[in-house]
């Protein structure tokens, strides 16, 4: 057993409250009132009256501050209150920073948001990019990387030279999310199926990876409630508690454009994970589902590896056999993910897994009792262990 | 046409964009414990000093990886797609890496060698693609890479 005392994040706080807006190419209203419609969705699954909120949790990148969230949504005196940085890396550390706010008693009630349109320059990071490249990028955008997808093509062709990786592995990705998403009716490709001989037609965005690696655009909104762990018993439903959460830089990593290191393929959730697990009362063997971001379809490779569910080259060979479907040994984005459900930064990737610990998943995996949730792979990252 | 993207010299990269623009491709290199470092940045991750030398490497390396980007993309780079863009490993220290174009010679097109003949591993050499600059303005060229 470990002690308690040590681990002052272990469980101490839950979920209690999940919130999505529809998901859809373009939704009509800003994304403010996308924000606050996820929230107060969100707190009636709890049974927590907005007035009751204290703490508040978000990305960097998020267009609504948290003083129009605060006096539209009616809250009183707000005690505690934090951004996360580094768009899709963020998600998993606006909730694990929550959680250590509530866990420390620096609130009683945190909501963790993202809000998010695609027409929103302010959400997209290359859709800034002019004719002067300033800082990171002026090492790589010049030269015509110019979007994430390209920067990730570079790590995908070295991971498929050094491991005998192939677009079949990339192609069993992006078909088990799929079919998750045909269960989803919220899914925006629930209606959609997807051949493995229409991934193979699919048209090139940045060779070695096609129209369907890349992760959906989308409008859309996700919130969660979290309380301590003796408040949690007196919410409307079942508790998912966060077990453990961690965060990482890496050593010498620049995010995105992550080739300066000694090995690029060894990327942050290496790190991460080293964390998340030590915290942790179980290890990846024990893990029942698993919410793995996928802004990309090799990054779930990559943190396949990363989180220790295979070794380091592994991970491509580990989908076959259909791994990460339903009947599969890992159910993968069984919501349908950034791919096939919904991108919004990932943060419907932690909304899911809290659906699989409650047993409310339109894809749900009998008897699961553990999920990890993930960020984003290739920048700076967070990840968290969910328990029901 | 709308022009290519061009990098903002600052305070980490002046020095390096005008040794390009005299033809020369410089790495800083710790003055105190001799470790070399790319990007460039005010200080050692080993030994924390500020003093840095700007070392002359032989501007020869080998293919780590490449991408080819096809459109939607910004109409200059669009116009040049498919292109390659690959990123080198030097050869004085193959962790040191650049991202960049494989040309036919400086200057040349994006895609003016085929993508698809692009190959991991294959050995390169750089060359400089000269920038117009207005007076006042930071020295700058591009380094490329072609056959070797
Ligand atoms: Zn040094």
């Amino acid at each position: 057993m470990h002690d308690d005392d040590a681990l002052p994040i272990k469980d101490r706080t839950a979920i209690v409250g999940v919130g999505q807006t529809a998901f859809a190419k373009h939704l009509e209203q800003p994304e403010k009132v996308l924000a606050l419609e996820a929230i107060l969705i969100a707190l009636e699954d709890a049974g927590i009256d907005p007035s009751e909120v204290d703490g508040l949790s978000s990305y960097t990148m998020e267009g609504t501050e948290e003083i129009e969230i605060a006096r539209n949504l009616g809250m009183d005196a707000v005690t505690w209150f934090s951004q996360v940085g580094y768009g899709g890396g963020a998600g998993c550390g606006v909730v694990g920073n929550a959680a250590m706010a509530v866990a420390a008693g620096q609130c009683n009630v945190a909501v963790a948001w993202r809000s998010r349109k695609r027409g929103a320059a302010a959400s997209r990071p290359w859709a800034g990019v002019r004719d002067q490249v300033h800082g990171n990028q002026q090492w790589s955008r010049p030269f015509g990387l110019l979007r994430p997808v390209d920067e990730i093509a570079v790590l995908t062709r070295r991971y498929m030279h050094e491991f005998g990786a192939t677009r079949e592995h990339l192609c069993n990705v992006a078909t088990a999310v799929r079919s998750h998403a045909n269960r989803n009716p919220g899914a925006m490709m629930h209606a959609k199926e997807l051949t493995r001989d229409q991934y193979m037609g699919a048209r090139w965005i940045s060779e070695p990876l096609c129209l369907f690696d890349n992760c959906l655009e989308s409008d859309g909104a996700g919130a969660v409630v979290i309380v301590r762990r003796d408040r949690a018993d007196d919410c409307r439903q079942q508790p998912v508690y966060i077990h453990s959460f961690a965060q990482s830089i890496p050593a010498q990593h620049q995010t995105m454009t992550n080739y300066f290191n000694d090995d690029p393929l060894v990327g942050p959730s290496y790190a991460c994970a080293e964390l998340l697990w030590r915290h942790a009362d179980f290890g990846a063997h024990d893990i029942d589902v698993a919410q793995l971001y996928d802004a990309f379809s090799p990054l779930v490779i990559l943190s396949l590896e990363g989180y220790g569910f295979c070794d380091r080259g592994e991970g491509a060979g580990f989908t076959d056999g259909n791994t990460l479907g339903l009947e599969g040994r890992l159910p993968v984005n069984t919501s349908g993910g950034g791919l096939s459900e919904a991108y919004v930064h990932g943060f419907n990737l932690i909304v899911e897994g809290v659906n699989q610990m409650r047993g409310q998943s339109c894809s749900q995996v009998e008897g699961a009792e553990t999920c990890l949730v993930t960020s984003g792979e290739g920048v700076p990252t967070s990840a968290l262990l969910l328990r029901n | 046409m709308m022009p290519m993207l061009l990098p903002a010299p600052d305070d980490d990269s002046r020095a390096f964009w005008a040794y390009c623009a005299a033809g020369e491709l410089r790495v800083q290199r710790c003055a105190s414990c001799g470790r070399r470092r790319m990007p460039p940045r005010p200080m050692c991750p080993s030994c924390r000093s500020f003093d840095a030398e700007w070392e002359l490497l032989s501007g020869r390396g080998t293919v780590w990886s490449f991408a080819v980007p096809h459109p939607p993309l910004l109409p200059a780079y669009a116009e040049q797609a498919p292109y390659g863009v690959i990123v080198v490993a030097l050869d004085e220290d193959p962790t040191l890496r650049m991202v960049g174009n494989l040309v036919t010679e400086a200057g040349a097109p994006l895609n003016s060698v085929d993508p698809h003949t692009i190959e991991v591993g294959e050995p390169v050499e750089v060359v400089f693609a000269p920038v117009e600059r207005a007076e006042g303005e930071d020295l700058l060229a591009l380094p490329q890479w072609r056959r070797r």
